[in-house]
């Protein structure tokens, strides 16, 4: 039988500049399909271009037999095509019924008919072995449980192919194995699906074939059972795989004994979610804040920061306490925050790299408020080149570029400020491997130098990694302070789990 | 635009997007190419100084708020109170300057303060605007539209309502006096464009205020004054309210409370839009401002001047923002 989709021969240019080169896509019927590449690897264009979003310059597709060209997303999902993006796309203050229903009401005499819709809505999440009020606003729930209606809304459509970019990056793992077993369901439906994801373990655990794309190429193409994981990530990255994994750990514990904390803070509580936070960081090393989803971590670095406004507690930064509490102040004693989400609260999408990246330093490059451009681009070049920012040049607008290269962007909106102290919210979510470990191996070298990295990550493997102390929060108390030996994943999983007392009184003392 | 703020790639683009892309960016400029060549062709004496002059002063004022007007949409916000800004300063300098309001020492120091308090007057409320939008967090368009309906009203109890009629050339210099024959308001106005557009491309608080407009969340993480930028700009809108009113009053040798600025939001809005600023803020161009309200004025000189009535030429505007605002969609594809 022939395959549902076939992509061929996509050729795709922006600015001039080619996103994806002659790049091939098959996905059979029935089949679970992965997708993988680094970012700006042409995974989310091949995908656009499919979808409808963006016109492909050249080559052809096929889908369920007949040759295609959506001309918008909505034409390509009444044909079968489903997506569901990494940005949850939903209307936060309509109802759970409304956002599955959305576009394809049912009608009884020209009125909505309502009881077939909550119905159809409780089936579709039903599924997933989700049981919620389908009548209260979206908004009313976590994050997870919107990524599910999402995904009920795209199986609501009857799709033969449903699209997942990066589905899981908000779930927690009781919910990826229910996205799995809802995965296999539509398999069996003989519904295809296209997987993007950097995960490998999702991957092998879920996917039957994988497609590889390595800029705007597609380089490989091959059953999951029959790659290896080093043979699946040397040919992602293109390179040999023991230059990416492990570029020289030597975070040693000298820094440990450098007397004095950069930053100190004690007893914080903020709102609800955080009520007891104790951590402190000193100059040279780098701190892992370790914890659950809603554990407070977040809650917690923005009110160092001066973004919110702690209930109690202190916090002393260079010496002096609870001195800030606006962002300004905290950029104006030397701090920089690389925030959680690089979309929303980051980048500025409409300006170019050089504008985002010296909007921190802005006052500074100024002689009596007007921008020194010379030094700015000067200071712009230097920091392209230092961090490898690929980009076609400094007037390129911030969102032309991949996820991996706004977030260097992002670091060196800090990193040209010279901070003492660097606080980073999962500083690599939605990042390839290759750019991840080039932001890891920067953070370690910076840390080096003497700065003091705050850094959060939902990635155990990755704070254990990077960080040579771990303070752990379980519902918005700081439970145990690991060092040393105990920095392993081990631990801070049994700290997660049950709490070290015994620690937490280190971390007092 | 050639002015947009907001710097754009270079313009190595592929080439099937030529047409489109030169369209969008210099869509405008264009437009008032062709309606200067068309006017050429069929309208008796237009190239005549006299015909520069008629055109040159019915703009100045719309120009002159919608520089404000491109720095509030710029920050994301919008300005609906600026007609009614315009009438209370037009209120207000008669009063000062026929010493209805206090006795003046001499009449110099009363057309002096006629110049200054009124458009103090003005920015002080536009300040309020912008009090009300971050202080009280309301959103821009129902902040503004406080003082949209009573500003008017204020202007009104002022003069009780009463037409303020008056001849005093040293004051109505700013509305109908010349320099070389160019005339006065026409400088102004052109100082003013020059001034703002300098400001949003090299100054500090030029970059601040994009920033805020692009990403507001951003840009307060990343140490901008939020609020403080914002209030700036909408005391800066209500300021260039305030001497528009002041020119409008001039050249009428009339102050009406009930007619000043009426209409003025709609037209100065008109202005940035068909210049090429995003009205969702984060992208602003004040010469395409400049350009937009020359379009607009054009396109009503054009049809009066060829005896088509008031009425048509008010459908013509709304078709060019219509194309205007569609063409820069165009650029998000």
């Amino acid at each position: 039988m022939a395959p549902l989709l076939t992509m061929h021969g996509i050729d795709k240019r922006f600015a001039g500049i080619p996103a994806l080169r002659s790049a091939d896509l098959v996905v059979e019927r029935g089949e679970v399909h992965a997708l993988i590449g680094q970012n700006g690897a042409g995974k989310s264009t091949i995908i656009k271009i499919l979808t409808g979003y963006y016109r492909k310059d050249a080559g052809e597709i096929l889908f369920d037999g007949r040759p295609v060209e959506f001309s918008s997303p909505q034409e390509a999902q009444r044909a079968g095509i489903s997506t569901i993006y990494q940005e949850i796309n939903l209307v936060p203050y309509r109802s759970v019924t409304e956002n599955i229903c959305l576009g394809r009401e049912k009608r009884r005499f020209g009125l909505l008919n309502w009881s077939a819709m909550h119905a159809e809505a409780r089936a579709l999440l039903a599924r997933f072995k989700i049981d919620i009020d389908v009548r209260r606003p979206l908004m009313a729930y976590p994050t997870a449980i919107q990524q599910m209606v999402a995904i009920a809304r795209a199986i609501g459509f009857e799709a033969k192919l449903v699209i997942m970019d990066e589905p899981t990056s908000s779930l927690d793992e009781r919910e990826v194995e229910v996205l799995f077993n809802v995965i296999r369901q539509l398999r069996q439906a003989d519904v295809s699906v296209i997987f993007v994801s950097h995960k490998l373990d999702e991957l092998y655990a879920v996917c039957d074939r994988v497609t590889i794309m390595r800029d705007g190429r597609t380089v490989q193409v091959a059953p999951m059972n029959q790659l290896s994981r080093i043979d699946l990530v040397t040919s992602m990255l293109g390179r040999e795989l023991s230059q990416v994994l492990h570029e020289g750990h030597d975070t040693t514990d000298t820094a440990s004994e450098t007397p004095g904390s950069v930053l100190e803070v004690r007893n914080l509580a903020i709102g609800r979610k955080v009520s007891d936070v104790s951590f402190d960081v000193r100059p040279g090393e780098i701190v892992g804040l370790a914890g659950l989803l809603g554990a407070g971590r977040t809650e917690s670095v923005r009110a160092v920061f001066g973004v919110d406004k702690p209930n109690a507690g202190t916090v002393s930064f260079g010496g002096r306490e609870n001195a800030i509490v606006a962002p300004s102040d905290a950029i104006r004693a030397g701090m920089g925050f690389c925030s959680e989400d690089r979309k929303l609260e980051g980048i500025i999408p409409d300006m170019s790299v050089r504008e985002n990246l010296t909007l921190a330093l802005m006052p500074q490059l100024a002689r009596r408020g007007i921008v020194d451009e010379a030094r700015s681009r000067a200071i712009v070049d230097r920091f392209i080149k230092r961090l490898g920012i690929r980009c076609t040049g400094p007037e390129q607008r911030i969102r032309e570029l991949s996820g991996g290269n706004q977030q260097k962007v992002l670091l060196a909106r800090w990193l040209c400020m010279n901070p003492k102290l660097l606080i980073l919210d999962e500083p690599t979510r939605g990042i390839d491997v290759g750019a991840k470990a080039e932001i890891l191996s920067l953070i370690r070298e910076l840390a080096g130098q003497g700065l003091g990295v705050l850094m959060i990550s939902s990635e155990l493997e990755e704070v254990v990694e990077a960080a040579s102390r771990i303070f752990v929060l379980r519902d918005g108390r700081t439970v145990a302070e690991l060092h040393g030996d105990e920095v392993n994943e081990q631990s801070v999983m049994s700290a997660m789990a049950h709490g070290h007392e015994s620690d937490r009184e280190v971390a007092h003392g | 635009m050639a002015d947009t703020a907001t710097t754009l790639p270079p313009a190595h683009r592929a080439p099937r997007f030529d047409v489109r892309t030169i369209l969008t960016r210099y869509g405008a400029w264009i437009a008032l190419v062709l309606l200067i060549l068309v006017n050429l062709a069929i309208t008796p004496n237009f190239a005549t100084w006299q015909t520069l002059n008629v055109n040159l002063t019915q703009v100045c004022a719309i120009v002159i708020v919608g520089v404000g007007m491109t720095l509030v949409i710029a920050t994301g916000g919008i300005d609906l109170s600026v007609g009614a800004l315009m009438a209370i300063a037009g209120a207000l300098a008669p009063l000062i300057f026929l010493g209805k309001l206090f006795p003046l020492p001499h009449p110099a120091i009363g057309i002096a303060l006629a110049f200054i308090l009124p458009v103090l007057a003005a920015a002080a409320l536009g300040w309020f605007n912008g009090w009300l939008v971050t202080r009280l967090r309301i959103q821009p368009i129902i902040a503004t539209l406080v003082l949209f309906i009573a500003g008017r009203g204020i202007a009104q109890v002022f003069t009780n309502g009463n037409l303020q009629v008056f001849n005093l050339p040293s004051f109505q210099f700013i509305g109908l006096g010349r320099v070389f024959g160019i005339p006065f308001q026409a400088i102004l106005m052109i100082f003013i464009v020059a001034t703002a557009a300098w400001m949003l491309r090299r100054t500090v608080f030029g970059r601040q205020i994009l920033a805020i407009g692009g990403n507001e969340k951003a840009a307060r993480l990343s140490g901008i004054p939020v609020a403080s930028v914002k209030k700036r700009v909408y005391l800066i809108s209500g300021f260039l309210s305030g001497i528009a009113g002041l020119i409008v009053i001039a050249r009428n040798s009339a102050a009406d409370a009930n007619l000043v600025g009426l209409g003025m939001e709609l037209d100065a809005i008109a202005a940035v839009a068909v210049g090429g600023t995003l009205l969702t803020g984060g992208r602003a161009t004040i010469i395409g401002t400049l350009v937009g309200a020359l379009i607009i004025q054009l396109v009503r000189y054009t049809l009066l001047a060829n005896g088509v009535p008031d009425a048509a030429a008010l459908v013509a505007k709304a078709a060019i923002i219509v194309l205007a605002v569609w063409l820069q969609r165009q650029s998000y594809r």
